[in-house]
């Protein structure tokens, strides 16, 4: 069975038809070519998948593309400035070494933007309890944590 | 995941009409449980019922008695909430400690308690505070709830609208936690309440249950002292390759010890 869809998209309206079974992350990824949002474990552990939904980190491989009808959306591609300078948390990443390969990054960058969004000042285990719902299994998340910090106070201004 | 038909319902209504028609029809809360499973191909519902939609089912109401909480509201609602952390702030720390922060945008206390995973946390909230469970046809106790594993007593096509909890004297939750998923290896909700103490017990059992001799040594003295020398019987209980029903025995009385400290402490 296919449905109509429609939503908004890192500030673009998009609509679509899809059959009823297409996961959010199959549709961003394979329809709208956004494919900065990763699929990792595809059971919901691993976070690689978190994007923004109303403003919240959800795990979109968990979730049917229709539970985000008329939902705005923001994925890793739609946290740049529009003059195309780094969101202050991609750029924490990337000075403090938050990442090697790569893989769980726009995940762990989707949830530390939520985190910090709900906690302004985050201290270490704050930040190590909210980013429970995202693995990495190449820097050992010292790095990562360090990232969220300075992201966290970059954000504030 | 397999096909299926999908609509949304607009209301509880709706809802309960639609849930009939179908082979295997189920309802659709946050998807965090349902989603997965369907993945795994676990589940195989022939037709999905959004119940995402109808506003009447989310929101967390405060009353002098206690709070309602709707079947629809997430657990980072119930655990943000200033409502709940001032009248029962156990609910909040146990909401706060399901699954992760994205799982807790999503999942629901409805479809936690009508999923009733062994391991859950909402039902011992339930059943250690004597909360109430509110369907489109009745009212069911929690003491009358909770069935057995993944089984509640809910007939087909009821749905469950709210969750009534009256506000206890003092309460908390305890919680070994499984590191990877989180679920509760144990988890054990103390509470005193209006009508005695209550003891509930999840994580180590096929579903939550009641430590009748924590209950009543705690109704003699609410103190940690007073569970410290209970030992639970290890049969009935869960053993897996997380822990031995004897560890899952053993980790009942130190969450309950930890819990009564923390309900008297804090």
């Amino acid at each position: 069975m296919s449905v109509r869809l429609s939503m908004t998209v890192n500030g673009k309206p998009v609509t679509a038809e899809v059959a009823s079974r297409t996961l959010l992350v199959d549709f961003l990824r394979d329809q709208l070519r956004l494919t900065g949002t990763h699929i990792g474990c595809d059971t919901a552990q691993c976070g690689a998948c978190t994007i923004h939904m109303n403003g919240r980190a959800v795990k979109c491989c968990n979730m049917l593309a229709v539970q985000a009808e008329g939902a705005k959306i923001t994925t890793i591609e739609g946290i740049a400035s529009s003059d195309g300078s780094m969101h202050p948390m991609q750029t924490a990443f990337r000075d403090h070494h938050g990442l090697q390969c790569g893989y769980c990054t726009p995940g762990m960058v989707m949830s530390a933007i939520d985190l910090v969004n709900n906690h302004p000042q985050p201290g270490d285990a704050e930040i190590r309890d909210g980013l429970d719902g995202n693995l990495c299994r190449c820097t050992g998340y010292h790095n990562i944590v360090k990232a969220v910090h300075v992201g966290a106070a970059a954000m504030k201004k | 995941m397999y096909e299926f038909n999908y609509q949304k319902a607009t209301s509880v209504t709706d809802a309960a009409s639609k849930l009939g028609a179908g082979t295997d029809t189920r309802l659709l809360a946050g998807g965090q449980t349902l989603i997965a499973a369907m993945k795994l191909r676990l589940a195989a519902p022939t037709d999905i019922i959004d119940i995402s939609g109808i506003a009447e089912l989310r929101g967390i109401k405060a009353g002098k008695d206690g709070l309602v909480i709707g079947a629809m509201t997430t657990h980072a609602e119930v655990a943000s909430s200033k409502d709940v952390k001032t009248h029962i702030p156990a609910l909040a720390v146990l909401a706060n400690s399901i699954g992760d922060p994205m799982v807790r945008n999503m999942g629901t206390i409805g479809g936690s308690i009508a999923n009733n995973d062994p391991a859950a946390d909402y039902p011992a909230a339930l059943l250690g505070l004597g909360a109430t469970v509110k369907t489109n046809t009745r009212e069911i106790a929690a003491d009358d709830f909770f069935a057995g594993m993944f089984m509640t007593s809910l007939e087909p096509g009821e749905i469950i609208e709210s969750v009534s909890f009256p506000k206890p004297k003092r309460a908390a939750y305890m919680k070994f936690s499984n590191p990877a998923s989180r679920y509760a290896i144990v988890g054990v909700f103390v509470a005193e309440t209006g009508s005695g103490v209550r003891v509930a017990v999840t994580g180590a059992g096929a579903s939550v249950f009641r430590a009748t001799e924590m209950e009543k040594a705690l109704a003699a003295k609410f103190s940690p002292e007073s569970v410290a020398g209970i030992s639970m019987p290890s049969d009935d209980l869960n053993s897996d390759m997380h822990a031995s029903a004897a560890y899952r025995a053993h980790l009942i009385t130190v969450m309950a010890k930890r819990a009564v400290e923390t309900a008297v402490g804090g």
